[in-house]
């Protein structure tokens, strides 16, 4: 088991045939993920990369009963990409483009609940993001397939880059990922810090859970408060951005320190009281989780 | 983008928000007289800066005479101003508008904020205006009203008035105010703002509903949108961080002296955090983006260099799709190019990192490598504390040119 991403997940990439759509999906397929299909709109009919090139979302997950959807679309057109994938009756639906506007992601949220509401839950993960990855069954995005390892770790974080540090300091402490999800560095988002700990939780495969944070907003609260109710897992985290200056926006859109709300100290102190292991040195993380994890781990194998 | 109070109005002219007349804005430079002052006042004189709490540090000032309105124009340009949102650094006035003063009767906070939680816009206000908002929150959470807005529906007339009431708006203003609270929400959704405040929203002694101030937030993400605002000067932007920006590369600049090249936004946060964990201060963020060449990485390094502060450059590369190697000959080729003087210290890891380790190695350059983030910090911090930084070099140089 793993969530969100397995090795029979069937994916259509949308903006397959662009430069980016086109580099990461080869990256993708050639880690064994299986790619059905591209969406752009003008080139139904084409082939690219060997799959078949839809005009539509709806006639493509029609035609390959495609469940999970990859969004390479530019900003200006990526938030229509969302929607028509959950309207296609897409699952999973993974958004790697950044610079998407705010208000299209909130528009994109209020379909979504809607759609909820009516019977067809829809996953969202992103935008900008990394994508997610089940080590050794399938990926979905643009982190570097080689740092993973399959095994029991949950990994799920706000930033690419901060993720592959983690992750490969767990690869080379011996610990696999059950599952990896960067759910992205925007203010409106899909999937948060909850909702990926409640799969954690439920998924059999993982054992305990690296969590990375930054600043701004309040999903490491709201996860801090359901860790300290109902997870069952042990969880270790990172929060980035202590030194960040106030009012400035590092990068991210969603990095950023309002008033007295989504301070550095606040989302620590608040994972500290529920229970969560707080790393301060990023170098840490994996020697951390390594040195109170490996013991269990083993006994468990036993 | 935040904007000045005068663009903020601008917007809010052409939404047929009520406001005070304005005679127009001086710039530094400018003398004074440019402004055509009417035929009678009082008149207010008021700084635009970006920052609230600005009438308390003497940025905002009534004159009963023109003199009086001429003399307060020319005391403010370039005055420095500092208050509670200004972090401790002080702001320069270099544009102040002029605008005719009225009598107050009462003062309303009324504002549209994006609510991240909810993920929808919240109109946020309280019968209690022209004070910060934050104190407000903090000593008297219960006269705060909040109002969630449906994106697509936008405020309905029910919520309107329901708002106006609550705010005990005399039945007179009560459809002006209705009017105004649907309108700024419109605003909010139109211009793509992350923020657009009111305060105060006054009630005069003579009756008339008014927007005395302006404060608008825009969503960079969105200004392909919004020719006009995407053609505005960003006041917040440095020099150094619009050139940055040209060129696809994220710089804000820092207090410290340990220049910092990183890819990926996330990473970069952590490795300023790192920076200070082993004892030093980071001079900036940068985040060289997720494809960075040779020419990307020279300019980084250019751009790091230009801030005089600098005495050691960290170099922190996760390599994914970037490869170590592509980065590690990028490096080299930059520090030939730019005869960097600074102690440099590199960490690189993920894709092809024996090969780009190999590179710097053989190259000759003057350089410490690192193998965890958490050394290259300690090592950057060492070498600052060594004084190998251009300064006391810069000198030496200097001071060796200069015999005969």
């Amino acid at each position: 088991m793993s969530i969100l991403l397995n090795k029979d997940s069937k994916i259509i990439v949308h903006g397959l045939t662009g430069a980016q759509g086109s580099f990461h999906a080869q990256q993708c397929m050639d880690y064994g993920s299986r790619i059905v299909a591209g969406v752009t709109p003008g080139k139904g009919g084409d082939r690219h990369l060997e799959v078949p090139v839809f005009d539509t979302a709806a006639y493509a997950v029609k035609t390959t009963g495609a469940d999970t959807s990859l969004i390479f679309v530019p900003p200006p057109f990526a938030a229509d990409s969302i929607l028509e994938a959950a309207y296609a009756g897409i699952k999973v639906i993974i958004c790697i483009t950044e610079g998407i506007p705010v208000l299209d992601m909130v528009r994109v949220k209020k379909h979504l609940k809607r759609l909820a509401s009516e019977g067809c839950p829809v996953t969202l993960v992103g935008p900008n993001c990394p994508g997610v990855i089940t080590p050794g069954e399938c990926k979905a995005g643009i982190m570097p397939g080689y740092i993973h390892k399959k095994g029991g770790i949950g990994v799920v974080s706000r930033s690419g880059t901060l993720t592959y540090e983690a992750v490969w300091q767990l690869t080379n402490s011996g610990l696999g990922q059950s599952t990896v999800i960067g759910i992205g560095g925007d203010p409106v988002q899909g999937m948060n810090f909850v909702d990926t700990l409640k799969l954690f939780k439920e998924d059999r495969e993982t054992r305990a859970v690296v969590m990375i944070g930054e600043i701004g907003g309040s999903a490491e609260e709201d996860a801090a408060r359901f860790i300290s109710e109902h997870m069952t897992k042990p969880v270790f985290a990172f929060v980035a951005g202590k030194t960040a200056p106030p009012g400035r926006r590092m990068g991210h859109a969603g990095a950023i320190v309002e008033g007295n709300s989504g301070t550095h100290a606040s989302k620590v102190k608040a994972l500290k009281k529920a229970g969560v292991c707080v790393v301060e040195n990023l170098s840490h993380i994996g020697g951390t989780a390594a040195a109170k994890l490996k013991p269990k781990v083993k006994a468990g194998k036993k | 983008m935040k904007l000045l109070e005068y663009e903020g109005k601008d917007i809010f002219e052409k939404y047929n928000i009520p406001l005070l007349k304005r005679f127009g804005v001086v710039r530094i430079g400018d003398s004074a007289e440019s402004v055509k002052l009417g035929d009678c006042g009082p008149w207010v004189v008021k700084a635009q800066v970006l920052a609230g709490g600005r009438g308390k540090a003497g940025g905002v000032k009534i004159a009963k005479t023109r003199d009086e309105a001429y003399t307060h124009i020319k005391n403010m340009l370039g005055m420095k101003i500092v208050t509670h949102q200004t972090s401790g650094t002080a702001l320069t006035v270099e544009e102040v508008l002029v605008e005719s003063a009225c009598e107050i009767e009462r003062e309303i906070y009324l504002s549209v904020v994006l609510d991240r939680k909810e993920a929808a816009p919240v109109i946020i206000a309280s019968a209690q205006g022209g004070v910060s908002i934050e104190e407000l929150a903090r000593t008297k959470p219960e006269l705060i009203v909040r109002t969630p807005v449906d994106p697509l529906a936008g405020l309905m007339d029910f919520q309107a008035r329901e708002l106006a009431f609550a705010l005990k708006i005399p039945k007179k203003n009560l459809r002006d105010f209705t009017e105004l609270a649907k309108t700024i929400t419109r605003i909010f959704m139109e211009v793509d703002a992350s923020l657009v405040e009111i305060n105060p929203l006054v009630i005069t002694k003579d009756g008339r509903l008014l927007a005395i101030d302006a404060k608008i937030v825009t969503d960079d993400n969105a200004l392909f949108r919004h020719k006009d605002l995407a053609a505005k000067p960003d006041h917040e932007t440095s020099e150094i961080e619009k050139e940055a920006k040209e060129i696809g590369i994220n710089y804000i600049g820092l207090d410290g002296n340990i220049g910092c090249m990183v890819n990926g936004a996330g990473l970069a946060m952590a490795t300023l955090d790192t920076v200070k964990l082993a004892g030093g201060n980071a001079a900036n963020f940068l985040d060289v983006g997720g494809g960075a060449n040779v020419e990307q990485v020279t300019k980084a390094f250019q751009i790091i260099l230009k801030d005089a502060k600098v005495k050691a450059i960290l170099v922190n590369i996760f390599g994914g799709i970037m490869k170590c190697d592509n980065i590690a000959a990028g490096i080299v080729e930059a520090t030939k190019k730019l005869k960097l003087n600074v102690p440099l210290v590199i960490r690189l890891e993920g894709t092809n990192v024996k090969e780009g380790k190999a590179i710097l190695k053989d190259s000759g350059i003057k350089l410490d490598t690192a193998d965890s983030l958490w050394e290259a910090a300690q090592k950057a911090v060492a070498a600052v504390a060594r004084g190998e930084g251009r300064g006391e070099r810069g000198e030496g140089a200097e001071r060796g040119n200069s015999l005969p």
